[in-house]
């Protein structure tokens, strides 16, 4: 795309120069993902549009508009809007802990009468951004500074920290992972990382105290799944039995028999993958991962092209979001880690998870639209 | 400023760099897994999925029938009329059986039953309402079914045993299987079918496999719930075979009769086939009750029963010989040249051995006798003679020539061996030499010899057919049976010899002919009248209790009050006709105190009414026979 057009710092784009702007390739390959859910959904519910593919087209329609919306809106905005959103989603996640609607036996939602807001998603928003503004405004040797790492620190392990209490441990380490890539991506030094993994792991017996019976369940049930095949094994021995039963080809769009005679828990949600490698095989699940790789390519690709710090890290934060979301939820359908309720992006169904990730798709829009803006590292008079 | 960002730029890219490396080797670590999964692992997992989705459900073959020699059915499947109810059908349970109520009777803990059950299944599953309909009510039902929504009516099987108590003991029963049961022959996967019943006891159980048939199979895809989506492929079982035996059901019924309240059991065999043509045991039990699974108060009352109505007296039960024995001891003495048929033996009433004295059972004693009298007259002394001149082992070889001492081939259930005691089982058992002394009792079939009813027919169709060793047998050899193929003699069927000397025998048959025949006979007021039908027997009255020195002092042993339990045994065994004789009987009464008074009459009643029906040469059984092989229980 050509480039040299976009203008300095001054000049402002018209909302149609934007949109020209965006890059379609990436909203052509989520679209395309999406499509693919709508199928298996399709699918799922015996060849049958009601009652999940069809809300969940709608879903994606609002969302893409939502998605398209975020992405035109000044990338300054944004930043600006950086620090309040995270100081609104730590209150949201009280007022969760205080009022929230316990669903699952987890108190997760706060309810608003005609939607239900869950915090720990704008959250997941929310801390890419703060991180990505704060990391904006150090130079690379206070990175390297331990006592510049506190702050971010703490606005990792705050959140994460009060979503494990809801219980959802699930979210909670998908918060420190995706806030550790971005610290990453920052120039904090490896070897830092080093330490946080082992102390980490030396809390691993800590943590096993203070889990819940069904956390520890999940995670031995992971550790042998076929000790209890009818019960806590049963989603992760049926899973493995519908994919291994896929082989190369599969049996045909329509045609899973695990799915369609309900052995599958969760084949709309979680398990939606699962659906696509038992009718799809490899070749279908290998298309599906595919199409997310060229998603991580261009997010990655966005942040390298992004000239400031701020663009770079939400960039490469959300892509390493995105990319977590589906090893977690691919890694947990096939057995290779414990089930933790990850869905597949874009795919499963679920309107909360569709919202934040075509959210942070707005804001890797909003990225590269806004590439070359010129962005002070001191943002105080800088912003207009 | 610029150049801060480039460094940081720099480091980014770094990173970056670093970051889409582990991607790559984390989404290559997936594919590999979905590798592994999808075309390593892919065979296991196929076979996993289609045990899920594939149900194999079990079409049980109905059972063969068991058949008297002449066709009439001793066990039977009958029509069972079941009504079931199925929860997701109808809006309100209750409301059903209510309205079921009003066309049959349902009992209260019925309906909490259902109710229960209902809760607890699956709402597509069905649940036994009421069992046994008759064919009134199943019809009512079926009149009324629109009006009961969620009533399903039902045609099973069931085992039907329509002579009940009388055929109970030779054909056993068939029950629901049990844990013993599966790991014995558990590779039937029949054995897992609820409701399945295998034989428990008698012949059902003898010829279980041969009654029960293959399963078919009915290949249906049911889904995580059990719900039934379609059937794929169905394969027919096999219906199980037939059974027939050699009883005759009309003398097995008139012997049944017959033995009444008594606590006895009686045998009927032809001489020269070794069919078994009555083979009962009284008190009985009803078989039906078996199947559908016994009431408390019925089964307390056959355990309790102290005349163990549940126990086949026939061929599950021992008792002394006595005096049944006596032919057997005169054939030894014989054979071995211990005694001649004329040599005679004096009988004071008793014979001192040792420090013990013998005594006969006729207190004045018999005075001189030979050998026909001394079986006629069942005198003691002189068998105790014999017995005291023979070597124990001789006693008993010619006791296992004439099948006592070992089962029969029959292998019914629970069937004894008997006991024939030989030095060698004595030093074994007891870890005692053998003392001359017992040989007396052994004699006169006391002491520690026992036979079973069975056996001693046995012996007594050895002895009447001229010495050949026949075998019992309850089952018709399939295939062979021609007309006039029973009528051929022991001998001419090739049966292979005792080596018994004919004119030995003839000496002990004579004796058994003074029996009932001669005006001293035993059983002379037991004889058959009815011309051309004469019997031959011995009767004997075995000690249940030994005789101490003290209650024969006080007279105790002859005295009426004894308890039931204490009384002797009364026993006969017998051949009919005289002239060509074609049927062996054994009788044996327990505690019935004499055996010519409570013996002998059973067994003449039962010979007499056997040659009237005369089941060996009836004619109509080879034409039946042909065609109940073909033909299959439906």
């Amino acid at each position: 795309m050509a480039l040299s057009t976009i203008g300095g710092p001054e000049r402002k784009l018209s909302i149609g120069r934007k949109l020209w702007e965006i890059n379609w390739g990436l909203v052509l390959l989520v679209c395309l993902v999406a499509s693919v859910g709508f199928a298996m959904l399709y699918s799922a519910a015996g060849g049958s549009l009601d009652p999940w593919a069809s809300r969940q087209m709608i879903r994606f329609g609002v969302g893409l508009v939502l998605m398209l919306a975020i992405a035109v809106i000044d990338l300054r905005f944004w930043l600006k809007f950086a620090y309040p959103a995270y100081a609104v989603a730590v209150l949201l996640l009280v007022a969760v802990m205080v009022f929230g609607t316990i669903g699952m036996g987890a108190r997760r939602w706060i309810d608003l009468g005609p939607f239900n807001i869950q915090p720990s998603e704008v959250m997941k928003i929310a801390l890419i951004l703060a991180l990505a503004r704060y990391f904006h405004g150090l130079t690379i040797e206070e990175v390297g500074k331990i006592r510049w790492l506190l702050i971010p620190v703490a606005m990792i392990l705050l959140p994460a920290g009060m979503v494990m209490k809801q219980p959802d441990l699930g979210t909670a380490l998908l918060l420190i992972m995706t806030g550790g890539i971005i610290l990453f991506f920052a120039g904090v030094r490896l070897w830092k990382f080093a330490l946080a993994l082992g102390a980490g792991l030396g809390a691993i017996p800590i943590a096993w105290q203070l889990m819940h019976d069904y956390q520890r369940r999940r995670v031995l049930t992971f550790l042998d799944p076929e000790n209890d095949p009818l019960g806590s094994g049963y989603h992760i021995l049926q899973s493995k039995i519908a994919l291994g039963s896929g082989h190369i080809f599969g049996k045909g769009f329509l045609q899973g028999t695990q799915a369609h005679l309900n052995f599958l828990p969760e084949k709309q949600t979680d398990f939606i993958f699962t659906t696509l490698a038992e009718e799809m095989g490899m070749a279908g699940a290998l298309t599906l991962i595919a199409l997310y790789v060229c998603i991580f390519a261009y997010g990655l690709a966005i942040a390298l092209r992004a000239r400031h710090q701020y663009g770079r890290l939400v960039a490469a934060g959300f892509t390493g979001m995105f990319f977590l979301y589906v090893f977690i939820n691919v890694a947990m359908v096939t057995g290779l880690v414990p089930v933790v309720g990850v869905p597949l992006p874009l795919v499963s169904y679920g309107g909360t998870s569709m919202m934040t990730l075509l959210v942070g798709l707005g804001l890797l829009l909003n990225v590269y639209v806004h590439r070359d803006l010129q962005l002070p590292r001191r943002l105080d008079g800088g912003l207009g | 400023m610029q150049r801060n960002d480039s460094d940081r730029y720099k480091v980014f890219t770094r990173r970056a760099a670093l970051f889409g490396l582990g991607q790559a080797a984390l989404v290559g670590g997936l594919a590999a897994r979905l590798y592994y999964l999808q075309v390593i692992e892919s065979d296991q997992y196929k076979v996993l999925a289609d045990e899920n989705r594939i149900n194999l459900r079990l079409l049980a073959p109905p059972r063969g029938r068991v058949l008297d020699r002449f066709g009439v059915e001793i066990a039977t499947n009958r029509q069972n009329y079941r009504v079931l109810i199925i929860r997701e059908q109808t809006d309100s349970v209750e409301r059903t059986l209510n309205r079921l109520g009003e066309l049959i009777r349902i009992e209260d803990w019925q309906r909490q039953r259902v109710l229960r059950e209902v809760e607890r299944k699956r709402k597509f599953v069905p649940v036994a309402v009421a069992d046994n309909l008759t064919w009134e009510e199943f019809a009512r039902i079926n009149l009324h079914s629109p009006d009961l929504p969620g009533v399903q009516l039902d045609v099973g099987e069931t085992r039907d045993y329509p002579l009940h108590e009388i055929t109970a003991h030779a054909v056993g029963y068939v029950a629901a299987v049990s844990e013993a049961d599966l790991k014995e022959h558990g590779d039937d996967p029949l054995l897992e079918l609820p409701g399945f019943r295998i034989g428990k006891n008698g012949l059902e159980r003898v010829y279980d496999l041969h009654l029960r048939g293959r399963a078919g199979d009915s290949r249906v895809e049911v889904n995580a719930y059990g719900r039934v989506i379609r059937e794929l492929a169905r394969r027919d079982g096999q219906p199980g075979n037939d059974l027939v035996l050699t009883l005759d059901a009309e003398l097995q019924r008139f012997a049944f009769e017959r033995l009444g309240e008594l606590s006895a059991a009686a045998v009927v065999m032809d001489i020269h086939t070794g069919d078994l043509l009555t083979l009962v045991s009284t008190p009985s039990f009803d078989p039906n009750a078996f199947n559908v699974g016994v009431s408390r108060d019925y089964w307390r009352s056959l355990i309790g029963n102290k005349m163990k109505p549940l126990t086949n007296k026939a061929a599950a039960a021992e008792y002394p010989p006595g005096s049944t024995y006596k032919m057997l001891v005169a054939l030894a003495g014989l054979e071995h040249g211990v005694i001649t048929p004329d040599q005679r033996v004096f009988c004071p009433g008793h014979m001192v051995f040792g420090n013990n004295t013998f005594h006969c059972w006729k207190r004045g004693g018999h005075g001189n006798l030979a050998m026909v009298s001394a079986i006629e007259e069942s005198c003691d002394v002189y068998f105790y003679e014999i017995s005291r001149r023979l070597h124990v082992d001789r006693l008993a070889d010619m006791a296992h020539r004439f099948g006592l001492g070992k089962a029969t081939p029959l292998g019914l259930p629970g069937e004894r061996n008997g006991l024939v005691p030989t030095a060698a089982w004595k030093r074994a058992v007891r870890g005692e030499p053998w003392h001359l002394g017992e040989n007396l009792s052994i004699g006169i079939g006391q002491g520690y010899m026992l036979a079973t009813p069975l056996q001693l027919c046995v012996m007594a169709a050895r002895l009447a057919n001229g010495g050949f060793a026949v075998e019992p047998r309850l089952v018709r050899p399939g295939g062979d049976l021609e007309d006039g193929d029973d009528l051929r003699t022991a001998a001419e069927r090739g049966v292979p010899s005792l080596k018994v000397s004919p004119a030995l025998l003839k000496v002990v048959l004579d004796g058994m002919k003074g029996v009932t025949l001669s005006q001293r006979g035993t059983a002379y007021a037991s004889r058959i009248k009815e011309p051309g039908m004469a019997m031959a027997g011995k009767t004997g009255t075995s000690q249940v209790r030994r005789i101490t020195k003290r209650d024969r002092e006080e007279g105790r042993h002859r005295r009426k009050d004894i308890p039931w339990e204490e009384r002797d045994h009364a026993l006969f065994v017998a051949y009919a006709p005289v002239e060509e004789p074609r049927y062996a009987c054994a009788v044996v009464v327990e505690h019935g105190e004499s055996g010519s008074k409570a013996a002998a009459p059973l067994a003449r009643d039962i010979l007499i009414e056997c040659q009237r029906l005369d089941p060996s040469r009836r004619p109509g059984r080879a034409r039946f026979a042909q065609s109940g092989d073909g033909g299959r229980g439906t």
